[in-house]
């Protein structure tokens, strides 16, 4: 039943004859758990609070930091440095106090993750890379809830609903993840700040459509989204006869960690680089510049990108150009590759590495941790 | 002449255009066709084998290429083709 003051709250969603009394006590009824509280997760958990769904599970593990503010709109300037599911509690609960925020933080992993899930009628998969995807798509299929998929890179969106009980899963799609390092994150890629804004509602949307069960969910259907050309096409989607997870004879029967070959930004793969004997520290790299040695500084970092940072000896070659332009190095010289942070910097130095390049070494944490150590008139993005 | 819509993960390597002229009969020679355009482009669509990259999509009106007749799915004059990125940012 709802209550005098629901019934005031709502009263924008009980005049909707789709909604209406019932759909409002379906939403208070209803329990919604969302991978990840950052741009998706952000306008997803505040739409569906602010809708009056009963209960949200928000799992991150991660803390606010000055580069969320641009499209987190979950968090704010007060709660930099604070747990992001702390951030986004306090949040959902200024916006509305009768809705049970439940929060994990900790990673989501396949240890977990049932117990995570247990007691959510669907899953909004707001996480930022490919395991955690693929982890999200496989409990979905094992526990038969629908997954409402939502995925952005720089001004394009991917919206679906995934329910593999009545339609295609995430991996009829995309049976395996691309290798590490061929996908930019948004991280090194840049994301346009509104564009989760717009991805994550429209999940929010799929989310409480499918708990009023009202009108077409996006089951079988994927939109995709460019915020350039401000166009939204719909392609057909197929459940796949021969799908590893929910074909006609399934090989993958539990669920499974994918980090050992996909590459978790800042986890496992950022610890592989820091223990790597092709790193070398800003602070190293310093001193032998001080020391009189000169090694050549190679930038593989975007053109647009100088005009935040630059260190003003290095030469620029974009990773993306790398391939076609070795001609123009010297693989007998020392060779010093840096980036924003050190991703792609590494993919750089595997490249010259496997040309011959056998004096390169990659700068641990990239121009950033340069600004952070050695220079701090640099400004760190 | 068929088109194809490249997304913007991938425009990086098609000097920034977003549809590009693809000369070909089917999907296939329209693929071939594109990395020759664009020889960057290359390793992001086929693996070492010269074999289309599973996480690949290529769509024509609103199907999967894998549920028509592949790279063999013909292609007419003004067809479009919708190129699928696998991407995973959300953060």
């Amino acid at each position: 039943m709802l209550s005098r003051e629901e019934i005031l709250r709502y009263s924008r969603h009980l005049l909707i004859p789709e909604v209406g009394l019932q759909g409002q006590q379906k939403l208070k009824s209803a329990a919604i758990l969302i991978v990840g509280t950052g741009g998706l997760g952000s306008p997803a958990a505040l739409y569906l609070a602010a809708a009056g769904v009963g209960r949200l599970g928000l799992v991150d593990f991660d803390v606010v930091d000055q580069t969320n503010l641009q499209r987190q709109i979950i968090h704010g300037a007060s709660t930099v440095g604070k747990l992001k599911v702390e951030s986004a509690r306090q949040r959902l609960l200024d916006l509305n106090a009768g809705v049970q925020v439940t929060i994990y933080n900790e990673p989501f992993t396949s240890q977990n993750a049932r117990r995570i899930a247990e007691g959510y009628d669907l899953i909004i998969d707001g996480s930022d890379n490919f395991p955690t995807r693929y982890l999200t798509n496989d409990l979905c299929v094992l526990t038969g809830k629908p997954n409402v998929y939502g995925s952005i890179f720089r001004f394009d969106g991917q919206v679906s609903v995934f329910d593999a009980r009545c339609g295609p899963c995430y991996r009829c799609l995309f049976p395996e993840p691309p290798p590490p390092g061929l996908v930019p994150s948004c991280a090194e890629g840049g994301v346009l700040g509104i564009l989760p804004g717009t991805i994550g509602t429209l999940q929010a949307t799929e989310a409480l459509k499918l708990i009023l069960g009202i009108g077409e969910p996006l089951i079988g259907k994927l939109l995709l989204y460019n915020a350039l050309d401000m166009s939204f096409d719909f392609v057909r989607l197929k459940k796949n006869p021969k799908c590893k997870i929910c074909g006609d004879q399934p090989e993958i029967t539990d669920l499974v960690d994918y980090f050992e070959f996909c590459g978790v930004p800042g986890l496992v793969h950022d610890a592989e680089l820091a223990g790597a004997d092709w790193d070398i520290t800003p602070a190293e790299l310093a001193n032998l510049i001080k020391d009189g040695a000169s090694p050549c500084l190679l930038d593989v970092r975007e053109p647009h990108e100088l005009e935040i940072s630059a260190l003003a000896e290095a030469k620029l070659i974009p990773l993306g150009q790398l391939a076609g332009r070795l001609a123009e190095l010297d693989s007998a010289q020392d060779l010093v590759v840096f980036c924003k942070g050190g991703t792609r910097s590494a993919r750089a130095l595997e490249l010259l590495r496997s040309a011959g390049f056998r004096k390169a070494r990659n700068l641990r944490g990239g121009i950033n941790a340069w600004a952070k150590e050695i220079d701090p008139n640099l400004p760190i993005y | 002449m068929p088109m194809l819509k490249i997304p913007t993960p991938l425009r990086t390597y098609t000097n920034g255009q977003n549809e590009i002229v693809v000369h070909g009969t089917n999907v296939g020679e329209a693929m071939q066709n594109l990395v020759v355009q664009f020889p960057s482009l290359k390793p992001h669509l086929y693996n070492s084998e010269g074999n289309l990259r599973p996480f690949v999509n290529l769509f024509l009106r609103a199907d999967n290429i894998k549920n028509l007749q592949g790279l063999a799915t013909p292609l007419a004059e003004n067809d479009i083709l919708l190129l699928i990125p696998s991407i995973a940012g959300g953060d």
